[in-house]
């Protein structure tokens, strides 16, 4: 029977016909009662689950999911890892991710396929060359490596870009440590990982309800019935208003639809990110050769996994005006995931008025870079009561107090 | 994609229009007798409803006039349309 993952493990079960291999993680039933129950079996929550068992020592643990693990928006994003934000309580938090996320594979015994690529932003005027070395002189001072280039070395060093574009291209500011990785074995490495440490998943499992007695949370609802436990979190970013209402919590958060798009796959062309704001591109490429890509929020509430057709056309016109090698290419599929849009773009990673009730939450657009510090947090929050260091200031609290971390206007995330 | 109607120009493209956000929020006064939970609620809490919502929208590339419209937020189905300082019962677009 072969446990751990290695080449070793490889070779063995090279010899035994392959016969040794187990189920990466258990499909449990529920327990009547727990220690802690994850609602969400994304990334996040699978992460939470994971850190709750190996930092806290928390073995007790239910994560429940409606649909299958990884099935949300860890399966619909465009895996797109960075830390290249602007205030130090995001930047510090965002790079802790990103370290976390270059262990990552060595910690759970699996391998998740990070690639450290890079992540170029581009400028294409003057005014986007000053926020580019704006948002650079941040990040070094937050201690996160940067490179500003200009336009001639950003040519030499991204292939393909325009000769001769619309929108000339000035400056490009590279994260070097930033770039992808493979989202289902980031949802199943920490399935696996929590699961080997006693952690029950529970899939197709549904919160109905919560039992709330004297202000205080005592369990869920489930479509496989009660669940009883003291402490519930909940990841489930997309659906947070919903399942929060469930709970009699308000969050300030709204749902907007974000479409993202693959061509058909192609040798090996793009071997970095490239994020455009101007033209509204960003894309890369995938290791099964698909270009990545993504295009803008819709601008209006959706819960709908679909996005508009303008977007669509103008994503695919951004791309081309970049890249006009690209322009033959056909897309393969399109998707849209549901985000929680917060007023000023900053998680929320929070207890609420509920007692024993913890919320991750708020990622906006980018939820997945944040997987593996998201749920490092939360686990700390639910463990201990307190919030972790690094998300002190992503409480629930800061919208009364105004204590807000404006990272909507300050790295210029466009929504 | 949406077709919105209009209500002073009838049915156009949704590339058109532009969200104006929840309709029928009110604004919190007098201000100095406004708590910081009601600050707080006027300016960051809005209905995300899994369902019908209703909100605002601008005919911004057209009349240039605001107006409500009840749409569901799972189909996108636009069940009513009424114009500004105008309200409908709960449920009356469905």
């Amino acid at each position: 029977m072969t446990r751990t993952y290695s080449a070793l493990s490889l070779l063995r079960e090279g010899f035994n016909a392959q016969q040794g291999w187990q189920p990466a993680w258990r499909d449990a039933e529920p327990k009547s009662h727990y220690d802690a129950i994850v609602i969400g079996g994304g990334g996040h929550g699978l992460a939470t689950a994971y850190y709750l068992a190996k930092n806290h020592g928390i073995t007790n643990v239910a994560l429940i999911e409606r649909g299958w693990i990884g099935g949300g928006n860890t399966g619909r994003n465009t895996t797109i890892i960075r830390s290249n934000y602007f205030f130090p309580e995001t930047a510090n938090f965002f790079e802790f991710s990103v370290k976390l996320y270059e262990g990552l594979s060595k910690a759970l015994n699996y391998n998740i396929m990070f690639s450290q690529r890079g992540m170029w932003t581009l400028a294409h005027d003057r005014h986007g060359l000053e926020m580019l070395r704006r948002s650079a002189n941040a990040m070094l001072l937050n201690g996160i490596d940067a490179e500003l280039h200009d336009g001639a070395m950003v040519r030499k060093l991204i292939p393909g870009l325009n000769e001769n574009p619309r929108f000339p291209i000035l400056g490009g500011l590279n994260q070097p440590r930033g770039g992808s990785a493979r989202h289902d074995a980031v949802a199943w490495g920490y399935a696996r990982a929590a699961s080997a440490l006693g952690v029950d998943i529970i899939q197709n499992c549904e919160v109905h309800d919560f039992i709330v007695e004297n202000g205080h949370v005592r369990g869920v609802v489930t479509s496989h019935g009660a669940i009883r436990s003291d402490t519930v979190g909940m990841a489930v970013a997309g659906h947070s208003s919903v399942v929060a209402a469930k709970a009699g919590v308000r969050l300030p958060i709204q749902s907007f639809a974000l479409q993202a798009f693959v061509s058909e796959p192609v040798k090996p062309c793009l071997d970095t990110v490239v994020l455009s704001p101007a033209t509204g591109t960003y894309l890369s490429q995938s290791d099964k050769g698909e270009l990545v890509l993504g295009a803008g929020l819709d601008l209006y509430l959706s819960y709908a996994q679909r996005g508009n057709i303008p977007w669509m056309e103008r994503a695919a016109a951004g791309v081309v005006e970049l890249f006009p090698a690209f322009s033959r290419l056909r897309f393969l599929r399109q998707w849209a995931g549901i985000c929680d849009v917060v007023h000023d773009s900053t998680p929320i990673i929070s207890k609420t008025d509920l007692g024993g009730f913890y919320v991750n939450c708020g990622w906006g657009t980018g939820g997945f870079k944040a997987i593996p510090a998201g749920g490092w947090c939360l686990a700390h929050a639910m463990a201990t009561g307190e919030a972790h260091p690094l998300a002190r200031g992503f409480g629930l609290d800061r919208f009364r107090t105004g204590a807000l971390i404006d990272e909507a206007s300050a790295s210029g995330i466009a929504h | 994609m949406l077709l919105i109607d209009c209500p002073y120009c009838g049915p156009r493209s949704e590339i058109e229009f532009r969200c104006g956000g929840e309709s029928h929020v009110q604004r919190p006064g007098p201000h100095d007798a406004a708590s910081d939970e009601q600050w707080a609620d006027y300016l960051f809490y809005r209905h995300n409803p899994k369902g019908e919502h209703r909100e605002r929208w601008l005919h911004m590339a057209g009349c240039g006039q605001w107006f409500n419209v009840a749409r569901d937020t799972v189909t996108h189905k636009i069940t009513a349309i009424y114009r500004m300082g105008e309200t409908i019962d709960a449920g009356a677009g469905s």
